[in-house]
């Protein structure tokens, strides 16, 4: 930075001084290139959308999507293996990125949950052929008006949306940037960047288009305040302490950092600031992972959206968005933690509380999901809480079984079908169980996983957080959370009788053959599911390892 | 590396459990074969389990002990003392009988749903997906592990009692199916809200040894080493909230009252069967973990909250016992037996006492006998009637003799007998209690009598007189199948009640291992005692002074 200020010492970006040269910038590009690899691939998705016969563009997109996520996946494990999360850790980008433990371990995470995206947003055997022409969830022309003349005349042309599937990259794209980001301004845009690609792939379901809708406007609207509260608060931050870079910020937090910018002298330091600044960034934080008081959006966008991208968005906006809490307060803020330890601790119990209880009077199965990820968000932040090297890899290890579970129950939702589509309706999921007891067993996992029964992998994550939050001295939280575990195993438990006990009704739904692709998805999902429950260790370890942040 | 005994007996009814989901939907006999050969092979198991175990020998025996969770501090550590082994056994003896007896509860109906839809392999599978938890909680010697299990438990008795109940309901076949499913729900809920509690407790404990010995433990022997080593001191009030938190989850499980309420709803709408894996098998957990966890693991705080557990454990004895001399339903009645029976048990195991202690053990084993031959007889009865009530029945004895002497064998043990098996155990329990707590003896006694009550009123109710309806004329008596269920179990009564000598044997070292985990000794007898009579029971140490 120092060679663009000029020597009066006032920035100026035009005037060198003398003898110094611009040097380029100085981008570790091998370190960076998970982020770069999905970008690129969106890139090119975007100009195969333009050129390629919309015939082609399926397959197509489906596989460089496929492509781009794996070689991205690839690119993560080799600099872990390359020790490049734990002893070679480093700030890159010129400060504005963080490639260590915690980040690489988030980033193989979303990787994964988005390579199962595209395998559930490609899934063309579940709804009825539209003139002869398979198709996805997505509806055939998202600008037309809901049943209007162009729409039929689009599901006619057998058009298919494939933009989801570079939308799907840009959005994993950004959310690699978000749990990596050491800098304000680039979280503020990593936000930007997987967000807006995600208003819009909630407004794009084929049936039901005026709900879909309304979620997206919905997601927006509230997503745009919580994106306001994010810049604000950098901009108080950099008011408080001159820099947006974390370590920055927590060098002037700690008062290790002295030297003030001559513009911002009658600001830094300032502890209004500072405390202002920590809170509306932490709000846009909890905005995103779905934090009771800021949940309101996550039961009508998780309804309204298309399940496969609700599936995706549920399991990894959540990884991201935690991710970056993380960051934010053991980087940035530890130094308050005695300031922004009591209203989490609020703000975990309200959310455990809230969403279990609320979710008990639920009828549509992906609003209960919905509530059910807010109380989840809840035993995440009693993790968070702990504030220890355990409570990262506690979350870490949680988010990575969450986020496969909720990626395998969604996908089951998306094969319950009426003439209407996906019943959703919970009335209709009575006597599944005896129509159709694989797929039903298969729902209970995931259920019994939710509900963290032991030998599934929910059990061994809501272990991992309550041990790590005990340990940190937060007892009274893990009985609350265990509270709220009891009062959520009851609605989950609600859904399994429903399905084992109940008589089937004669209108009720049947479920659709999926291809390859669901079941697999599915299939990962179990096995996720069993393998966490049954021998966490190797993934404990691998957790626990990439359980400190650089900075 | 010797033979990992303990976790092949655990994991054959486990493998028996897939192996029988697996039997395609047509082969239904195949399954029920499959099961009953399994659970025979594990019965071989368990006696080899029990050949093997030296009494004289350490406490834990057959160990297994290897890494698992290390994060967690969790090792998957097997091992039993002669309570745990005695317990494996009754477990193995008593699901051959379940399988036996459950032979048509799981036949479909006429509709099928689905040809995917395979209620038979499913009901077997699961019975022997439970005896395969429930062996590796008797065995566990680490707390983690044995949460586990005792967690994971409850989801195929869950499946159990909400997918398999009567044909015929009293209350007509949807009603049944909505009651059934609430009791299912109503078991699976008390039992998870006691485990969660207990869940809270478990990562208390592995804070408190985290922060103590440095890295968490779940071992009980590394906890009892570090204990008395004196690395590793709770505090009071630590040590009690923990053992609350444990003795909740174990009381919801035993059952003990006020939480009582879902064992009359679960045992009276699950099949007699499954009532018995209920009553006789899992129940059994709950008492068995208060010896093995609560008095091991917080002996101090065990001491501390001991009036209570004995005031609530004569609470259940009395409440149980009156509740059930006013049951118009069979399965309920001997569901609230067996609260009766648990409130003595749990009186024993907390009166502190060696005769207490072991007698609480052999209760455990006796009533599981009990009660199984009792309620698979009863269900016998049941099904021949299509009808759970007293009042529908009468003068049985006329037409099945030998289902009516059976039953009233059962009967007779549930009401302690002199001379069949519970009458051992019952009378160990009595004397335990009468010489630390005299008054708790006394009103334990009244418990006899109100049993004497409930079942002679329920033979002469359901047996006797006149037989007045045509239903009752047309009734056969047992069949083959039936009569090899029940003439074992009542055989066993017979002799076990004759010579119980060999089970106090092995039970007996460890008893006096707990004992002496919580530090207690009996207390000095008014009198001196020239010689137990015939059950050659060792009154532990007299040298040892009077507690406190």
């Amino acid at each position: 930075m120092s060679a663009l200020v000029a020597a009066g010492g006032v920035p100026g970006l035009w005037t060198l001084a003398d003898g110094q040269k611009l040097q380029a910038p100085d981008i570790e590009y091998g370190k960076l290139s998970p982020t770069l690899i999905v970008l690129g691939a969106a890139a090119v998705g975007v100009v195969l959308e333009a050129f390629l016969p919309r015939r082609s563009r399926h397959v197509a997109q489906v596989f460089l999507a496929l492509l781009g996520l794996a070689a991205a996946f690839a690119a993560v494990v080799g600099l872990a293996a390359s020790g490049a999360g734990s002893t070679k850790a480093q700030i890159a980008g010129m400060g504005a990125l963080a490639v260590d433990g915690p980040a690489l371990f988030l980033q193989g995470t979303i990787l994964l949950v988005g390579i199962v995206g595209v395998i559930t947003f490609a899934e063309r055997r579940l709804e009825p052929r539209a003139h002869g022409a398979p198709v996805d969830s997505f509806a055939a022309q998202p600008a037309s008006v809901p049943g209007g003349e162009g729409e039929q005349m689009a599901v006619k042309a057998g058009w298919t949306t494939s933009e989801v599937f570079p939308l799907l990259l840009f959005a994993v794209g950004g959310m690699l940037l978000f749990p990596a980001a050491n800098d304000l301004l680039l979280l503020f845009i990593a936000l930007e960047v997987f967000s807006l690609p995600l208003y819009l792939l909630c407004a794009l379901a084929r049936r039901r288009r005026l709900l879909s809708q309304e979620a997206a406007v919905k997601y927006f609207l509230l997503g745009a305040f919580s994106s306001a509260f994010l810049l604000f608060g950098t901009a108080l931050l950099y008011g408080y302490a001159g820099t947006v870079s974390y370590s920055g910020i927590a060098r002037v937090v700690s008062g290790a950092d002295a030297t003030t910018d001559p513009v911002l002298a009658q600001t830094t330091g300032n502890d209004a600031l500072l405390l202002i600044g920590g809170a509306l960034v932490v709000m846009g934080l909890l905005f995103k992972v779905g934090a009771v008081p800021f949940h309101m959006w996550t039961p009508d966008v998780y309804q309204g959206a298309p399940t496969p991208v609700t599936g995706f968005m549920a399991a990894a906006t959540k990884v991201a968005a935690f991710g970056a809490l993380l960051r934010l307060l053991y980087v940035v803020l530890p130094g308050l933690r005695w300031d922004w330890r009591p209203v989490m601790w609020g703000v975990a119990i309200l959310t455990m509380l809230a969403g279990a209880v609320v979710a008990i009077t639920q009828t549509d199965i992906k609003r209960l999901l919905a509530y059910s990820s807010i109380a989840h968000a809840g035993f995440l932040l009693v993790g968070t809480i702990a504030t220890s090297k355990d409570g990262i890899s506690s979350v870490l290890f949680y988010l990575g079984a969450y986020s496969f579970v909720t990626l395998g129950a969604f996908s089951v939702v998306t094969l319950v079908r009426d003439a209407g589509g996906e019943a959703t309706h919970l009335s209709k999921w009575a006597g599944l169980g005896r129509r159709s007891p694989l797929l039903a067993g298969v729902f209970a996992v995931f259920l019994l996983a939710f509900a963290g029964i032991p030998l599934t992998s929910g059990f061994a994550g809501k272990f991992a957080v309550f041990k790590a939050a005990a340990e940190g001295g937060a007892g009274a939280l893990v009985v609350v959370g265990v509270i709220a575990s009891a009062i959520a195993a009851f609605f989950y438990l609600r859904v399994i009788v429903l399905m084992f006990f109940s008589e089937p009704r004669a209108d009720g739904p049947s479920v659709a053959v999926p291809s390859v692709l669901t079941s697999s998805a599915i299939a990962v999902g179990v096995v996720v599911t069993i393998v966490l429950g049954v021998a966490p260790q190797y993934f404990l370890e691998l957790a626990g390892h990439a359980g400190v942040f650089v900075r | 590396m010797s033979f990992p005994l303990l976790t092949v007996t655990a994991a054959l009814p486990a493998v028996g459990a897939v192996a029988t989901a697996a039997v395609p939907a047509a082969r239904r006999t195949a399954a029920k074969w499959s099961a009953l050969l399994f659970s025979l092979a594990t019965l071989v198991l368990a006696a080899v389990v029990l050949a093997r175990f030296d009494p004289d020998g350490g406490r834990y025996q057959l160990t297994e002990s290897h890494a698992w969770i290390a994060d967690f501090g969790v090792r998957y550590e097997l091992g039993v003392d002669g309570i745990g082994a005695v317990m494996i056994a009754l477990t193995a003896l008593l699901i051959p009988f379940v399988v036996a007896a459950g032979w048509h509860d799981a036949d479909p109906g006429e509709e099928r749903p689905s040809s995917r839809w395979r209620p038979t392999q499913g009901f077997f599978a699961l019975i022997l997906a439970v005896e395969a938890m429930v062996i590796v909680s008797f065995a566990a010697t680490d707390v983690f592990l044995f949460y586990i299990f005792f967690e994971a438990m409850l989801i195929p008795m869950y499946f159990l009692i909400g997918g398999f109940g009567d044909r015929a309901h009293a209350a007509g076949e949807d009603e049944g199916a909505k009651q059934r499913s609430y009791a299912a729900v109503k078991f699976l809920l008390y039992n998870l809200a006691g485990g969660l509690i207990m869940l809270a407790a478990v990562v208390g404990l592995y804070a408190v040894t985290a922060d103590q010995l440095g890295t968490g433990t779940f071992s009980l022997q590394q906890i009892a080493e570090a204990r008395s080593s004196g690395e590793l001191t709770m505090a009071t009030t630590t040590e009690r909230l923990l053992f609350l938190g444990f003795f909740v989850a174990f009381a919801i499980k035993a059952p003990l009252w006020p939480v009582h309420t879902w064992l009359p709803n679960a045992m009276g709408e699950a099949t007699a069967p499954v009532a018995v894996l209920i009553t006789a098998v899992v129940d059994k957990v709950g008492t068995f973990a208060m010896l093995r966890f609560c008095l091991g693991l917080f002996p101090g705080a065990s001491d501390w909250a001991t009036p209570v557990v004995i005031a609530l454990a004569l609470v259940s004895i009395l409440y149980g016992a009156l509740l059930a001399v006013g049951q118009r339903d069979i399965k309920r009645l001997v569901a609230y037996a067996s609260i009766s029976h648990f409130g003595f048990i749990i009186l024993g195991i907390f009166a502190m006492t060696s005769q207490g202690q072991g007698g609480a053990t052999l209760y455990m084993v006796f009533h599981g006998i009990s009660t199984a031959a009792l309620m698979l007889v009863a269900g016998f009865l049941i099904s021949r009637r299509g009808s759970r009530l007293i009042a529908d029945f009468g003068g049985v004895q006329k037409v099945a003799p030998v289902l009516a002497g059976t039953f009233l064998v059962g009967g007779l043990a549930t009401l302690s007998l002199p001379g069949l098996a519970p009458f051992v155990s019952e009378f160990l329990v009595l004397v335990g209690t009468f010489s630390r707590y005299p008054v708790a003896g006394i009103v334990a006694t009244a418990g006899i009598i109100l049993a004497a009550l409930y079942v002679l009123l329920l033979y002469q109710r359901t047996m006797t007189g006149p037989v007045k309806r045509p239903e009752i004329e047309k009734m056969p008596d047992l069949r083959a199948r039936e009569l090899a269920v029940a003439v074992p179990l009542v055989a066993l009564l017979v002799v076990l009640g004759l010579f119980p000598k060999p089970l106090t044997e092995i039970v007996n070292p460890a008893v006096e291992h707990t004992m002496s985990d919580v530090k207690k000794t009996d207390p000095k007898p008014q009198r001196p005692v020239a010689e137990h009579g015939w059950f050659d029971y060792k009154p532990a140490r007299h040298s040892g002074g009077e507690h406190e």
